[in-house]
């Protein structure tokens, strides 16, 4: 009992690092039907600025989390002002490949500037593994969770209650449609960039504690964010967050009951599975071809 | 009168052929050794590159400064290969093509190396690989060497070690990379012949962010004294966190030399208390006795490195490409002249080379001279590494 509970929180935080992470794919897709293959560099971004600015400038972690998000969100404006907004008229497919550009730009830009070497934050409130039941947990892991809990009710509010959550969500059920009712859709653009930047950071800061944190790290948690967003059903939120705990504790699982060399194995298979029954995702809508 | 003219015109087109030639005898005694490095500065294996590329840079300098080899200058020719095997044959064929090196240094990983042999075979030029698996040098491979200590000779210290206190169930944890891959085999083809019974063996994949799940199957299973961890990078970091995590201390961890750094010790943030692992002297040089013979030299590079690169730590990876360096530089002072061939043939007579890895004694049947005894046992105790033996 007290292996499967281990399990479970192990797979509990991956699952809540990849879903905090397609959560921001979910919301580029939906607002442009582009995926932003830079999500991850925002992810980097947030944990490398944190740990710049608590090690160079000595400012106080508090400080630092708002400052980073705030860098984040700034660069992914500047990315969607500088290089996706010039590419208007161009195809998605286009677009795609500006934001892998982009990615690559980022990661060199970070790689000559702050170097190669990883880096850490230290843990929130200290690293003394809480017992529950035979089974440890680090506090970290709760910061995570807590923040996946915290985002999702944040942004149930924040589309459900503001003009501009709503003016989103208009946009991505039809954009013209969105357009002629008055809606500014280059702003709708800005602002989903911006939200997806600053909730990648969030995730980069929160999660730097346990994976650490290096210029190239949002190379894997942007794939496995992908992952958790197209397994939940792209541009579904709430279908991120479900795909990437789904993920999480299939990669949990695996590695503690069957064998861990197949976790990654494992987990993509089922993937692979979900996606042939239901192509559209967990949570997606199923898509309409019109002819 | 006319002939006489015309005899010294002769002479002195004569006296001006000779001038010329010897002008450019002279020229060509004085055109710089070309040494080429083959280098991962920058991509997942910078670790390994960076610090070997600093050392390269430091000392081709300061041997310029004293008058060089032979005579000569030194020119080197350094390639990033981000850690990619196509890089390094593709840089490998330039060095021996366009830029013709006279010996070449790298590369830090041993898929790179691997990718290289052949090409470097073929055009009969020496290279000093400071990749870590023994591949590279077994079987024995005419123009093929090696400094760095083998995963091999890791994991027979460990067991060494661990027979010392005597135990014999270890369980394996990894990553599936090469080199880990390559630690894993040894380690289960040595474990019998020291006695020792692997009960439990583990893989983590290197993008993985928490190995609880692992770490919490080893716990389980009974009878597990110790712990050889085959890897390196952030995984390493993670593991020894997930390790005080799960309040495994009982079990001992033993990691392989390349997780041997002190960014490692920093970033585990005191979960790597206790651990132990192999390492070259380089790492304890201030706690080795003064009649070690390998104290002078690992102090030497540490004062020098620490001086040229603003006080950053050294790290046994540069410690590998001084050992290549040097030991080069000693076989063509010892071959009186850059002359490929017998450059080789003076490598392979090394003997009695202290270096920042240990002495190495080099033989046509050993590529890589280093013995078991080369490498200290370490533990991490209060932030830092303290030498057992």
């Amino acid at each position: 009992m007290d292996e499967f509970l281990q399990f479970l929180f192990s797979g509990l935080t991956r699952g809540s690092i990849y879903a905090i992470v397609g959560i921001g794919f979910a919301i580029v897709y939906n607002a442009s039907h582009v995926i932003n293959f830079a999500q991850g560099e925002f992810v980097m971004i947030g944990g490398m600025a944190a740990v710049a600015i608590t090690t160079k400038l000595g400012l106080p972690l508090a400080a630092a989390i708002p400052l980073s998000v705030a860098l984040a969100a700034l660069v992914g404006v500047a990315l969607e002002k500088f290089a996706i907004e010039p590419a208007r008229g161009a195809s998605v497919v286009a677009i795609i490949i500006i934001t892998i550009g982009a990615s690559i730009f980022i990661r060199g830009g970070v790689e000559v500037l702050v170097g190669k070497r990883d880096h850490s934050l230290p843990a929130f409130s200290g690293d003394e593994p809480i017992r529950i039941a035979g089974a440890t947990l680090q506090p970290q892991s709760l910061w995570v969770v807590g923040a996946l809990v915290v985002i999702v009710l944040g942004l149930r509010w924040f589309f459900g209650a503001t003009r501009t959550g709503k003016a989103m969500l208009a946009t991505s059920h039809n954009r013209l449609a969105a357009q002629l009712v008055g809606i500014e859709v280059r702003h709708v653009l800005l602002a989903s960039f911006a939200l997806a930047a600053a909730l990648g950071a969030l995730a980069g800061i929160l999660t730097a504690p346990i994976t650490l944190t290096r210029y190239d790290i949002g190379i894997m948690l942007g794939l496995k964010g992908f992952c958790a967003a197209i397994l939940g059903g792209l541009g579904s939120p709430y279908g991120a967050v479900a795909g990437g705990l789904a993920l999480g504790m299939a990669e949990a699982m695996t590695g503690g009951y069957v064998s861990s060399g197949y976790q990654d194995a494992v987990a993509f298979a089922i993937i692979l599975c979900v996606l042939f029954v239901r192509p559209q995702g967990l949570f997606g809508r199923a898509g309409t071809e019109r002819v | 009168m006319a002939s006489f003219t015309r005899r010294s015109a002769l002479g002195a087109t004569a006296a001006t052929a000779i001038l010329a030639l010897s002008w450019a005898g002279a020229q060509a005694q004085q055109a710089p050794i070309k040494v080429g490095a083959i280098l991962a500065v920058t991509g997942p294996a910078s670790f390994l590159g960076d610090p070997a590329a600093k050392t390269l840079k430091l000392y081709v300098e300061q041997t310029n400064k004293a008058g060089g080899v032979v005579g000569r200058q030194l020119e080197l020719k350094l390639y990033d290969t981000g850690g990619d095997p196509r890089q390094a044959v593709t840089f490998t064929r330039r060095l021996i093509e366009d830029d013709k090196v006279d010996f070449i240094i790298g590369a830090s990983t041993t898929g790179e190396t691997m990718a290289m042999i052949e090409l470097v075979e073929e055009a009969k030029i020496p290279l000093i690989s400071l990749a870590g698996a023994s591949p590279i040098v077994e079987p024995v491979k005419r123009w093929v060497f090696k400094t760095p200590h083998s995963d091999r000779m890791a994991v027979e210290k460990m067991y060494g070690d661990m027979r010392r206190d005597n135990m014999t169930k270890a369980a394996i944890l990894g990553g599936s990379g090469g080199f880990d891959q390559s630690c894993r085999a040894e380690a289960k083809k040595f474990a019998a012949s020291y006695n020792i019974q692997i009960v439990a063996d583990e893989t983590y994949a290197a993008t993985d962010t928490d190995m609880t799940p692992q770490l919490t199957r080893i716990r389980n299973t009974p009878g597990v004294q110790a712990i050889i961890g085959c890897g390196f990078g952030s995984p390493t970091v993670v593991t020894a966190r997930n390790y005080k995590q799960l309040g495994m201390q009982n079990v001992r961890f033993y990691f392989n030399h390349g997780v041997a750094s002190q960014q490692f010790i920093d970033q585990s943030q005191g979960a790597a208390e206790g651990m132990r692992m192999p390492v070259a002297a380089l790492l304890v040089g201030p706690q080795l006795a003064e009649s070690d013979p390998q104290k002078k030299v690992t102090m030497a590079y540490t004062a020098a490195y620490k001086a040229a690169y603003n006080n950053e730590a050294v790290s046994g990876f540069g410690g590998h490409a001084y050992d290549a360096f040097m030991m080069a530089v000693e076989a063509i002072k010892r071959a009186g002249s850059m002359d490929k061939a017998k450059v080789r043939d003076q490598i392979e007579l090394t003997k009695n080379f202290v270096g920042a890895d240990g002495i190495f004694n080099m033989s046509p049947g050993d590529h890589m001279g280093l013995d078991i005894r080369s490498f200290k046992m370490v533990e991490v105790r209060n932030g830092t590494w303290k030498l057992l033996y």
